[in-house]
């Protein structure tokens, strides 16, 4: 059974039943949908099941021709990064199908853009071809423009154009990157094969188009993650994005510009990001700093998430510009990967950790309060008591507190960097205090000291609010506690990478 | 029972789970769950602590927890003496604290989940002590670090206890950060984070310990950095300067909450730790890190003695003894007395868990923490009185109290290792019996004064409303003794403060040794040959002396009245509110990190939205512009082209048109014309 395929296209195939059923049965529409992103899930899991722990390379390979003519092929297949990576994608669009029951505007076509962007996401972390690589990367972002243009808030149409033409510039310059790679490939054997390309570096050596292209992706990615200074579309974004629409931005579609840094910039051009690591880890740097100390200067719970965000994915950036540095170095090898181990670990716990977070402020959002003013709140704690204890865990997990995911990803990333980058990392070491101190002042206005009394009545979480939660919360303790099963898969493919730097 | 000691820390974490889900159900059955699992954690940690007493070697388990590339990162516990005997003391004090705390915290609308935030924090703290590696340490550490910030908020409405536990988590925090950094630079050296493989490495001195790195033109030692970065840590846990300033502000949790941190948990983790790590300090060159901490603990000692002085909060003053007492184990620690340094550690968790219960028990009777506003209490509470008089004498150092003994083995030390450390010690200790003189003078003897302004109650009508209880009447006649299940634990402790003591007691170890010089002892000391320095009586003679001047100066002052506290007051000047304000410390905190890091924020949230953002919008703005340049041009020139075309055809037809005339013959005779012409040119081609 081709399970990567199966896995890929089962969204695809529930947005098409849902196209056959009637708008007004919104109910069937939601659990139809619900059936689908569970299965895929499910399916997700399949994979991992035939996933041969211990064996380096991409695993479940599937392909078939395409467009021959020019080398197109389909082909899909994963290794540790793309596989947990996969696995997160679907386990967040599932609850974020759960969480959006109470949507009420358009509900069909809501649904079946969240079955759609679903299918994108897999087919970035599967596609082994650039060609179908940059089909799905741009359906992401499709989806994701209608559902923050149409369920968004009151500026939801500058945050979608924004998000829209700013990706997309990105992802131009990528396909420019990728069209370079392939037109340097020898005359009838070119092709799009992902894996074949990297084999051969066609630009390795070239110079200035070497450069030209890593610069090209560098981009793409560099938005999409968002590094600091292209990060301004993230907080526009997720403001106005409809609760479960931030809950996939900040917990995936940030996750494909990392994800590109990983599986394309480090074994693509290995030469010139080592010499660029540099500056990469200085944006990096910025990021974590500056990320950390904006969002404590935020009133709006969204946009406070948001710029720890970019905070967060400036430890990543700079796990991978450490493995870059280490191009060439052999002595570095372990360090290397430990930090990519760290960086991917980082991924997911941001995935999870942000993941809840979001959810969290459109619990109190979307149906309580309709308010996202940190200052608007207090003493919430005594009032929604089961509220409280997830939020201020997930927060306590985003400020890295051992125990919780996150400190697993940022212990790895700090030990793995400072061999490679001491300063650097000693620098970003700095953020930790900074995050603590939002995250702690933000749990102190909301939930603690006298309760407001516009808020004395509020009702505590719901079944379904508990689903959409807990399973998160519950995965940011199992891997706190006993990280090992998730590393042991994720170090084959860093092990790899770091094998590609050599 | 050393293979099962990892059960140790799970009972409480049990206790945890179950009392956060069950809590509201358990309701006043709460407090069985988290005494019996500290019960069970206590007997097997005995255990393992006797069978090292009679000599049982170190045990060690270890597993991977993450792997890096060909390197694991690796977790584990370790039963060696070190552990085991403050395994033994966290489970005995921290059960004690348990204990009285169900007297204390009876009909508090949050009583369940007091429980399961204190056996969170044993839990941690049992996890700390048990680590065989800085991973699993600093894993523990933070458990502790959370859990000190939820007690010390456990009164959440109170904005003073929301900022209390801020601070005490984001100072700590400070240390924490620095300590990580320290981690990862050993990581970095060893590619390893256990301490067994660290310790070993350090010991033998091969490559990479002797690295050197070069910070702005100094060379130095890495192994120097890496112990004084570690040391960072403590440094904010312990409460040492200048990372001390949470510690007295860590008042505002409940009173047993204060007892736990000051005493059993959170600020011994930090002595613990440097004795745990205690090769890493000491291996380096010249012992200059063990130097560093001598220093920070010396300063600290002396210090806080003297901010101690001028508090008037029965609880700051205590707070503000806690981090000198710690000030003298780290420099008992850095003076190379490392049996001395972890004896104090362990005798000042009997006498200031005590004198921290008994306080509470005075602020349960009289409603106020203002020593200014008690007076002649002995009388009141006679169990309290008693029982705060030996944790007194334990801690000013008077024979035959367990503080003479232990206080003594660090003056001792620092005598033979460090004069100048030993003069300050003394100074301190001096100061410490007079501090404490003053205290007891104001809250027990005297008359009683009553409160001007009782403590509001923490909670308001809903919460205990919510909790289906009535609040409390808070009616202050005149001041009762507090019930059995909290004076039991003070007896208990107060036992313990005299006899925990006589393990220090010359010849109670081999060779004339005590038997905790003989228990805790650090191998390095004999391989670099260095001898603890034997008991002498004219030094503990001296000593007694100090404190017992100490206690007649303050009997002077404060209790005769001969020398009134006001004439000193305005004989010192300016230092009384010097000392009052804590040294302007935490003012200057305030300013330049609070203050300035939320300037910082402000204008760095300005700085994105008008420059960043500015920018990204400006390109898009430009792009804007520039496609309605574009459409002008289209318009006027592309589109004027396509026009031009058009009007040129359109003018060659109108040009053309008059010859399209729709009339048949017109037609047929130019077509006969035509016919005739090509008629005549081929006639002439011919």
């Amino acid at each position: 059974m081709p399970i990567l395929t199966l896995t890929l296209f089962l969204p695809l195939v529930g947005a098409l039943v849902l196209l056959f059923l009637p708008k007004e049965d919104a109910e069937r529409i939601r659990k139809v949908t619900f059936g689908f992103s569970l299965a895929t899930f499910l399916a997700s899991l399949g994979i991992l099941s035939r996933f041969e722990f211990g064996r380096p390379g991409m695993q479940l390979v599937e392909q078939a021709a395409w467009i021959p003519a020019v080398g197109i092929q389909y082909k899909v297949g994963v290794d540790g990064l793309s596989l947990v990576l996969a696995i997160l994608t679907t386990l967040l669009t599932a609850l974020s199908v759960l969480y959006s029951f109470r949507e009420n505007h358009r509900v069909k076509e809501y649904n079946l853009l969240f079955l759609l962007l679903a299918t994108g996401m897999l087919g970035v972390f599967f596609a082994l071809d650039f060609f179908l690589f940059y089909v799905f990367w741009e359906l992401t972002l499709v989806p994701m423009y209608f559902l923050i243009g149409i369920w968004g808030g009151p500026r939801r149409e500058y945050a979608a154009i924004k998000f829209f033409l700013y990706t997309l510039v990105g992802s131009l310059a990528m396909l420019l990157g990728i069209l370079l790679l392939y037109f340097h490939l020898p005359p009838g054997q070119r092709t799009f094969d992902v894996l074949e390309i990297i084999r051969q570096r066609p630009l390795a050596g070239t110079g200035l188009l070497a450069q030209l292209a890593f610069w090209g992706f560098f981009l793409s990615f560099a938005i999409k993650v968002p590094m600091w200074p292209f990060h301004t579309w993230l907080p526009d974004a997720h403001v106005e994005a409809p609760t479960a629409g931030s809950v996939i931005l900040a917990a995936i579609l940030l996750k494909l510009g990392t994800y590109g840094f990983v599986r394309f910039s480090l074994p693509l051009f290995p030469e010139v990001f080592q010499q660029h690591a540099p500056l990469v880890a200085t944006l990096a740097v910025i990021g974590v700093i500056y990320g950390a100390l904006v969002a404590m200067a935020q009133t709006d719970l969204k946009k406070l998430v948001a710029y720890s965000s970019v905070n967060h994915m400036g430890y990543v950036m700079l796990a991978v510009a450490a493995a870059a540095w280490a191009h060439g170095r052999p002595e570095l090898q372990q360090a290397a990967a430990t930090a990519l181990n760290g960086a991917t670990m980082e991924m997911l716990a941001h995935g999870i950790i942000t993941g809840a977070l979001f959810l969290v402020v459109g619990v109190i959002y979307d149906d309580r309060t309709h308010t996202r003013g940190v200052d608007d709140f207090g003493g919430l704690w005594a009032v929604l008591p089961k509220y409280g204890a997830v939020s201020i865990t997930a927060m306590f997990a985003s400020l890295g507190l051992p125990g919780l995911m996150g400190f697993v990803a940022e212990f790895l990333i700090f030990v793995g960097s400072f061999s490679i980058f001491p300063v650097f990392t000693a620098l970003a070491a700095l953020g930790i205090v900074i995050t603590a101190a939002f995250f702690l002042w933000t749990i102190q206005r909301i939930f603690l000291g006298p309760t407001n009394p516009r808020w004395a009545e509020l009702p505590d979480l719901d079944r379904r609010e508990m689903w959409t939660l807990v399973p998160l919360v519950v995965l940011m303790i199992i891997f706190g506690v006993y990280p090992k099963p998730l590393l042991d898969v994720i170090n084959l493919a860093s092990l790899d990478v770091v094998a590609m730097l050599r | 029972m050393a293979q099962l000691a990892w059960l140790v820390p799970l009972f409480p974490l049990a206790s945890y789970a179950v009392l956060a889900f069950r809590g509201r159900a358990l309701g006043e059955r709460a407090p069985y769950v988290a005494i019996g699992a500290m019960a069970l954690s206590a007997l097997l940690g005995w255990g393992a602590f006797l069978e090292q007493v009679a000599g049982a070697p170190p045990y060690v388990w270890r597993a991977v927890w993450a792997v890096g590339g060909e390197r694991t990162l690796t977790v584990g516990y370790t039963v060696d003496p070190l552990s085991s005997i403050t395994v033994a003391m966290i489970t005995l004090v921290g059960g004690l604290i348990f204990v009285y705390s169900v007297g204390y915290m009876r009909g508090d609308p949050y009583y369940a989940r007091f429980f399961a935030f204190l056996s969170l924090f044993c839990a941690g703290m049992l996890t700390m002590v048990l680590a065989n590696s800085f991973l699993l340490m600093l894993i523990g550490w933070e458990i502790i670090g959370l859990c000190s910030y939820l007690l010390i908020g456990f009164y959440f409405r109170r904005r003073s206890a929301n900022m209390a536990q801020m601070k005490a988590f984001l100072t700590t925090r400070v240390g924490d950060t620095l300590m990580l950094v320290g981690i990862m630079a050993l990581f970095w050296q060893f590619g390893t984070v256990d301490y067994h493989a660290i310790f070993e490495a350090v010991r033998e001195g091969g490559e990479s310990a002797s690295a050197v790195v070069r910070l702005g033109g100094w060379e130095v030692p890495l192994a120097t950095l890496s112990a004084l970065l570690v040391f960072g840590g403590p440094v904010g846990k312990s409460g040492q300067f200048p990372l001390h300033v949470w510690l007295p502000d860590a008042m505002e949790g409940p009173t047993p909450v204060s007892a736990l941190i000051h005493a059993a948990t959170m600020v011994a983790a930090g002595v613990y730790l440097v004795g745990r790590a205690y090769p890493l300090f000491f291996y380096t060159p010249h012992h200059e890190a063990l130097a560093v901490v001598a220093w920070v603990g010396t300063l600290t000692a002396l210090l806080a003695a003297l901010m101690a002085l001028a508090q008037d909060d029965i609880k700051r003053v205590l707070a503000y003894s806690t981090i000198s007492q710690l000030g003298f184990m780290m420099a008992g620690l850095g003076v190379l007395g490392y049996a001395a340094g972890l004896f104090h550690l362990l005798t000042h968790a009997f006498f200031k868990a005590l004198l921290f219960l008994a306080a509470g028990s005075v602020i349960h009777a009289v409603g106020t923490n203002n020593i200014k506003e008690m007076g002649g209490l002995r009388r009141f509470l006679p169990v309290t009185f008693w029982t705060f008089l030996a944790g007194f004498l334990a801690l000013a150092g008077v024979f035959p109290f367990a503080g003479f003994w232990s206080k003594d083995e660090i003056l001792l030390e620092a005598y033979h290792h460090a004069p100048a450390v030993y003069a300050l010690l003394s100074a301190t200790a001096f100061l410490t019996a007079l501090y404490m003189s003053r205290l007891v003078a104001y809250t027990f003897f005297g008359t009683y004064r009553g409160p001007a302004h009782p403590e509001p109650d923490p909670w308001t009508p809903e919460d205990y409303a919510r909790a289906g209880l009535h609040a409390p009447h808070h009616g202050h006649g005149t001041p009762h003794e507090s019930p059995r299940v909290m004076t039991g634990p003070l007896v208990a402790l107060a036992v313990g403060s005299l006899v925990v003591g006589f393990v220090g007691i010359p010849g109670t170890g081999p060779e004339g040794g005590s038997w905790i010089h003989h228990f805790l002892k650090f191998e390095g000391f004999k391989e670099a040959g260095i001898h603890a320095p034997s008991f002498s009586w004219p030094l503990a003679l001296r000593s007694l002396g100090v404190a017992l001047a100490g206690i007649a100066v303050a009997w002077l002052v404060y209790g005769l009245r001969a020398v009134p506290s006001e004439r000193i007051r305005a004989w010192v000047g300016p230092v009384y509110p010097f000392l009052r304000n804590r040294m302007y410390i935490d003012a200057l905190y305030g300013w330049v990190f609070v203050r300035g890091g939320l300037l910082l924020a402000a204008g760095l949230r300005w700085f994105d939205v008008h420059v960043v953002d500015g920018l990204v919008n400006l390109v898009g703005g430009v792009t804007v512009v520039t496609s309605r340049l574009h459409r002008l041009f289209d318009t006027y020139v592309v589109d004027g082209l396509v026009n031009l075309v058009g009007w040129v055809t359109r003018g060659l037809g109108l040009l053309l048109r008059p010859l399209q005339t729709g009339r048949a013959y017109n037609y047929i005779l130019v077509a006969a014309a035509g016919l005739g012409l090509i008629v005549l040119v081929s006639l002439w081609r011919l």
